[in-house]
């Protein structure tokens, strides 16, 4: 579905990614893991198109993106969770989550919204409040409900778990894995490495913007190098 | 008594016109963060075209039509050809190119124009009407009138439409807004068409009562300014309050004090706000000092 070759990128003369290639196959979960700094949440911005390219090739579906506005990649079925969520904080819960749907006003977008509250319960309570006034935890529900909106075929999540309690990760992490038994693709980023790879099919580690390792879930967590990196001891 | 009320027509006649500007700072400013200081030759475009069209013997609807269009045309240039190809510049570089643009577009108004000042016929005679001892104009009206249905209008626009929302939602957050696939430039553009649509009305209706020429439009920029600063810069609302408050101002301190000083009132307002009041009355989002 996705094929990343060879892209690498930079923040001025700070490179970030030097010529990353991953792939990511329909229906997969793929985790990316990688310590501060790796340049994991500059490889999905890449993805989105948010973040400039410096070469290589982006194929979603065969076809190259690279060169798409960012709004164009929403268009093709892209959407993403970004860091740290990005909610638009003085519109409604509800406004956020109709705006996830900006690109596709259709008769499906009423279902979607109910799904979304479905799966996140206490977004369909708080519809009518400023998204600002969320707690942190639940803003991480509302900018993934976001993406969600667009009917994505594939989804991007940057730390969906971070600064959560532990049960809500739990919570986060089991919606992940019922948005797959949906059909949609997730490539996750995570620096909850344990738990990302547990969900996930495949992985991969990113270091000081290279992809330094990959495998199998379960391969990479029983491996002795990511463990320790990566795991503790 | 009378002479008071008199006065607070006045400042509210002409503080509506500072609020409609005002408005135009706001939507662009949070478009984009860009202090647009070309909003005050919208105004001037908008009296002034209007002006020469009925001369040229167009009925005022229609004048009024066209003038307002060639406003918005000259807004949506204005961001396609100076401040989009300036894109991720500064925003002090930003307010620097909006005030060069507004420097040609009054040397071109100069030149499609002309350098008098002009006036149009109020639009429903100059009969005064009388209340509470005081009197009304019939433009005041005129005036007042507008306003508020561009405000509603403005209100419906970004609460009730999915431009609208988007609008709001680039405001809020322009990452998370390229995200979910809305367009920011588009939104951009639209932010300059409708702040100059405003503004270009506001020329329209204050023209029988402010008169106009080529740079009436440096004055314009500066009281809009200072009314959206004083009611915070990027809130809507602050802005409407703020364009009254520095209309009010100005008249009573004329009409108390001195009318040597009435343009002094929004610079010396502009000063105390960045010292003393920094995110406004409402509490907009603060502008760096430049
Ligand atoms: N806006 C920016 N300007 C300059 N450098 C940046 C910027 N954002 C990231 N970087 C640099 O790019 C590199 C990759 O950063 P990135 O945010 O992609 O890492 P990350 O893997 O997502 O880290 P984290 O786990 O902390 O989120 C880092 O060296 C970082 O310092
Ligand atoms: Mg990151």
């Amino acid at each position: 579905m996705l094929t990343v070759e060879a892209v690498s990128s930079a923040y001025g003369r700070i490179i970030a990614l030097r010529e990353v290639s991953l792939e990511v196959k329909a229906g997969e979960i793929v985790a990316l893991v990688g310590s501060n700094g790796a340049g994991k949440t500059t490889l999905l911005r890449t993805l989105s198109g948010v973040q400039p390219i410096k070469g290589g090739r982006i194929l979603f579906e065969g076809a190259p993106i690279e060169r798409l506005e960012p709004h164009l990649r929403v268009v093709r079925g892209i959407s993403q969770s970004p860091e740290g969520r990005q909610v638009f904080g003085p519109l409604s819960v509800e406004d956020n989550l109709r705006l996830g749907a900006y690109r596709r006003q259709d008769a499906g977008m009423r279902g979607r919204l109910d799904h979304v509250f479905a799966l996140f319960p206490v977004l369909a309570e708080k519809r009518r409040i400023a998204a600002m006034s969320l707690s942190g935890g639940q803003q991480q529900m509302l900018a993934i409900g976001r993406a969600l909106m667009a009917a994505p075929k594939l989804l991007l999540l940057d730390e969906p778990s971070l600064g959560l309690a532990p049960l809500l990760v739990d919570q986060i992490l089991a919606a992940v894995r019922a948005l797959r038994a949906e059909g949609i693709t997730v490539l996750l980023v995570e620096q909850n490495a344990s738990a990302a790879l547990a969900i996930a099919d495949r992985g991969y580690v990113l270091e000081t913007g290279r992809v330094v390792m990959e495998g199998s879930g379960a391969a990479l967590l029983g491996d002795p190098k990511v463990r320790a990196a990566y795991l503790g001891p | 008594m009378s002479e008071f009320l008199q006065l607070v027509f006045s400042g509210l006649t002409v503080g509506a016109i500072y609020a409609l500007i005002a408005l135009g700072f706001t939507l662009i400013y949070n478009a984009s963060d860009v202090i647009n200081f070309a909003q005050g030759d919208f105004v001037m475009i908008g009296g002034m075209a209007t002006v020469f069209l009925m001369s040229a013997g167009l009925a005022l609807p229609l004048a009024a039509l066209i003038a307002v269009v060639a406003a918005v045309a000259v807004g949506l240039l204005l961001h396609r050809l100076a401040i989009e190809p300036a894109r991720g510049a500064s925003p002090v570089t930003l307010i620097m190119i909006t005030i060069g643009a507004s420097i040609f577009i009054k040397g071109m108004a100069q030149i499609v124009f002309d350098k008098q000042f002009h006036s149009l016929p109020a639009f429903s005679g100059d009969a005064p009407i009388p209340v509470g001892g005081a009197t009304l104009l019939p433009q005041s009206l005129w005036v007042l009138g507008t306003t508020l249905g561009l405000v509603v209008a403005l209100y419906l626009f970004l609460e009730h439409t999915l431009s609208g929302k988007a609008l709001l939602a680039t405001a809020a957050n322009r990452l998370a807004a390229r995200l979910v696939g809305i367009n920011v430039t588009l939104i951009l553009a639209m932010a300059f068409g409708l702040s100059a649509a405003i503004g270009a009305l506001a020329g329209v209706v204050a023209t029988p009562i402010t008169l106009t020429r080529y740079d009436i439009g440096t004055l314009f920029a500066l009281k809009g300014f200072a009314a959206a600063m004083l009611g915070g810069m990027g809130n809507p609302v602050g802005a409407v309050v703020g364009g009254l408050l520095i209309g009010l101002l100005e008249t009573f301190g004329a009409g108390y004090v001195s009318s040597t000083y009435k343009d002094a009132v929004a610079f010396l307002m502009i000063l105390f706000v960045l010292f003393f009041l920094p995110r406004g009355l409402f509490g907009g989002r603060s502008v760096e000092r430049v």
